[in-house]
């Protein structure tokens, strides 16, 4: 089906399925329960799903194919939420322009950006990203700001004010970001006994951009480009002993992959019309290596659940506070119920990030591959003792040196 | 003519820090060949090294005095660090006054013992695996140690002040023969800008003039061959990744008077740092110290009023723009050598 084979088309479905059906699957707890705090079906956490799905899809392209460690993605997704409200202002509420703008001007940035820094490779291509993103960051948190030139209007974020333009603003058009009249905001309920499901306007549009995305980045994945940008991880020197340029393909990878990011915040600014600068600040662009990193570098499902997997344990950690953890430990004895809550109180509330740094440092130890591999090594030991064989297929080939 | 040597001195503050940083990461890149993303969060621990010592030494216990009374007529609570208690209220005070420079003693130990565990436990695992894969290892190492931190000290800066006597400022322009008050500077600023000098000197000097530093510079050059020579080269560098790790601590505790140390101090300074050392030449270590002061000079110039008037925001990005001509156009950076991380 559209030009992928099975194994494809069945992980494309599921996928579909997965995003479409995702008010109910991220909602199994009935409202109101003592395990509702586990839901994560409303609107604002499955756009954030969705949109750094797209990131980390995007990242990918780059990481995962060509082996290039980026450390400046963040730039190009601040610069995509930057031209999204842009357009907010000048044009309309209207999503489609702004997000069109925001990975057309993302990609151009990438296009400079990735010319520059694909001069080098290894350690010094991270640090030139590194550079550029802070400088990025440098740029709209302060220079670009001044009341001569305000383009990114500094600390407070880029917003859209009552006497902006907005020159194809309708009269009735509504005042929030909208697809045709729709607005993003817009969200049905449906109560089904217990249970409540939002289904929001905004989500479902980032849901099927990011469907649209993911198939793009499938059939990446299994192009001739894609096998070329494999080529350039496996053995660059080899490549162009061969008479070929890797450059342009690397380049190619680079701009996609920032377009890609540039949609991701297009649609950020799409689900609230601001922009700030903190979007493009390094600790952004640490995260989008995090998720992909966790999910499985170079496989196609991999980034999605690395997404998905930060952004709903950053939800949940950060509620989770002492007093939930004593009424789970409720029926130990009280001294232990005291020593087990003080030995997990740094881990979670604000200390959600020592837990994610250390789950990165351990994934990047004992399974490089990330979430992806561990369920595969999983699947095959499970195989293993089925038919009690120890030479089961390992899923992996080695590379012919 | 006073202000450009102004803003050369007050570049040197800045300049120091990254030399010193950057002096480490050359170190433990020329010996283990590992890119360390944790360098900066090491910086912070030195930091916090000074804090902790500060706090020790103000541990007090209260008294009640019943000859002092409050507005209330209350008898007034005393409270008296321990260190006065027992040696003295004189000696005591001017412990607590002098504890950051104290904290150096107190720093050298605890980070040559961080810099032991850190490469023994985890950067040792990593010298086979691909560079990608050591820069996010660091990086996950320096997210921990930094939120470690922050859950003890918390996110807010600490105050550091530096000693009495060396807290006020110096009229430099008089003792070099320009007018009074052209040049006023600092005292602790040139007491950093001293002690970098110092540490800069102490590590070239330990491995010019050590045999220790002999083996250290042949096994950089050729490791194998030092291996083969029955030298265990493997402690060795070691013992450089903790020397390594001693100096960017120090650089911590001495830079608290200038600018309160929070957690993410490290941070902010590993970038800046990489910059430095891409700049200078990856494994070149005089190139590292030159770049770290040639690019805080740099900065210092370009936040004079005259600078940010011309370009606004010049400031800054210049680090950034200077890295990225430098790599451009002399992708070896200042004085980097031939087959050192060519690609």
């Amino acid at each position: 089906m559209l030009g992928l084979n099975k194994k494809d088309t069945s992980l494309l479905i599921i996928v579909a399925i997965l995003t479409l059906l995702a008010p109910f699957i991220l909602n199994p707890f009935p409202e109101g329960s003592a395990m509702a705090q586990f839901n994560a079906g409303y609107p604002d956490l499955m756009q954030r799903f969705v949109i750094f799905g797209i990131f980390a899809i995007g990242f990918n392209i780059l990481f995962g194919l060509t082996g290039y460690l980026s450390f400046g993605h963040a730039a190009f997704l601040g610069v995509g939420s930057y031209s999204a409200v842009w357009m907010f202002k000048l044009l309309s509420y209207n999503v489609i322009p702004a997000i069109a703008l925001s990975v057309v001007v993302a990609g151009l940035f990438s296009l400079l950006i990735g010319f520059v820094s694909l001069r080098r490779s290894g350690i010094y291509f991270s640090i030139l990203t590194l550079a550029f993103a802070q400088m990025s960051f440098a740029l709209a948190y302060s220079v670009l700001s001044n009341p001569k030139f305000n383009l990114t209007n500094g600390e407070t974020g880029l917003q859209v004010y009552a006497d902006d333009p907005q020159i194809l603003q309708g009269a009735n058009a509504p005042d929030l970001p909208h697809l045709f009249g729709l607005p993003m905001r817009a969200t049905y309920t449906m109560d089904v006994g217990a249970w409540s499901f939002d289904f929001n306007a905004g989500y479902y549009l980032c849901a099927v951009i990011m469907m649209a995305v993911f198939y793009l980045a499938i059939r990446i994945f299994r192009s001739p480009f894609g096998m070329m940008l494999r080529a350039v991880k496996s053995n660059q020197q080899r490549m162009n002993y061969t008479g070929l340029n890797s450059k342009p393909y690397t380049l190619a990878a680079f701009v996609i992959s920032g377009m890609y990011a540039g949609l991701a915040g297009g649609l950020m600014a799409a689900m609230d019309p601001l922009a700030g600068a903190e979007r493009m600040q390094w600790t952004a662009s640490g995260e989008v290596v995090l998720m992909t990193i966790l999910g499985g570098t170079g496989t196609l499902i991999g980034p999605v659940l690395g997404a998905g997997f930060i952004k709903y344990f950053e939800n949940i950690f950060s509620k989770i506070n002492d007093n939930v953890l004593h009424s789970w430990f409720a029926f130990l004895p009280d001294g232990l119920e005291d020593a087990v809550v003080f030995l997990i109180h740094p881990f979670i509330g604000k200390g959600w990030h020592l837990t994610l740094g250390i789950l990165f440092m351990l994934v990047v130890i004992y399974l490089p591959g990330g979430l992806v591999e561990g369920g595969q090594r999983l699947l095959n030991r499970f195989k293993r003792r089925k038919t009690g064989t120890d030479d089961a297929p390992s899923g992996k080939t080695e590379p012919a040196e | 003519m006073d202000a450009i040597l102004l803003q050369i001195l007050n570049g040197l503050d800045k300049g120091s820090a990254y030399a010193l940083i950057a002096l480490g990461l050359t170190l433990i890149f020329g010996t283990l060949g590992v890119v360390n993303f944790a360098h900066g969060a090491l910086f912070m621990i030195g930091a916090f090294c000074a804090v902790t010592l500060q706090k020790v030494m103000n541990l007090s216990f209260v008294t009640i005095d019943e000859t002092q009374t409050d507005f209330l007529g209350n008898p007034l609570k005393v409270e008296t660090p321990y260190v006065e208690a027992w040696f003295g209220p004189e000696v005591g005070a001017s412990i607590i006054d002098w504890s950051v420079p104290l904290a150096i003693l107190f720093a050298i130990p605890i980070m040559l013992l961080v810099g032991y565990v850190m490469e023994r436990g985890l950067i040792k695992h990593f010298y086979k695996r691909p560079h990608a894969d050591q820069i996010l290892v660091t990086f996950g190492l320096a997210i921990v140690l930094q939120e470690i931190v922050k859950y003890f000290f918390g996110a807010n800066p600490i105050q550091t002040p530096p000693p009495d006597a060396l807290s006020g400022s110096v009229d430099l322009g008089t003792m070099i023969g320009f007018d009074p008050n052209a040049i006023i500077y600092p005292i602790w600023r040139l007491v950093y800008f001293g002690f970098a000098v110092a540490i800069i000197g102490a590590v070239f000097s330990f491995l010019q003039f050590t045999t220790f530093g002999m083996v250290v510079r042949a096994g950089m050059a050729d490791r194998e061959t030092v291996g083969l020579l029955g030298i265990n080269i493997d402690r060795r560098f070691t013992i450089m990744f903790g020397i390594a790790a001693a100096v960017a601590g120090l650089a911590g505790v001495m830079y608290g008077p200038l600018n309160p140390p929070n957690y993410h101090m490290g941070m902010d300074f590993l970038v800046l740092s990489f910059v430095v050392v891409v700049v200078g030449g990856m494994g070149s270590l005089p190139g590292a110290v030159l770049a770290g002061f040639l690019l805080g000079i740099l900065e210092s110039f370009a936040s004079t009023t005259w600078a940010t008037t011309t370009i606004p925001g010049i400031n800054q990005i210049i680090i950034y723009l200077v890295a990225i001509i430098v790599l451009l156009t002399r992708p070896r950076g200042l004085m980097g050598r031939k087959g050192v991380m060519e690609d």
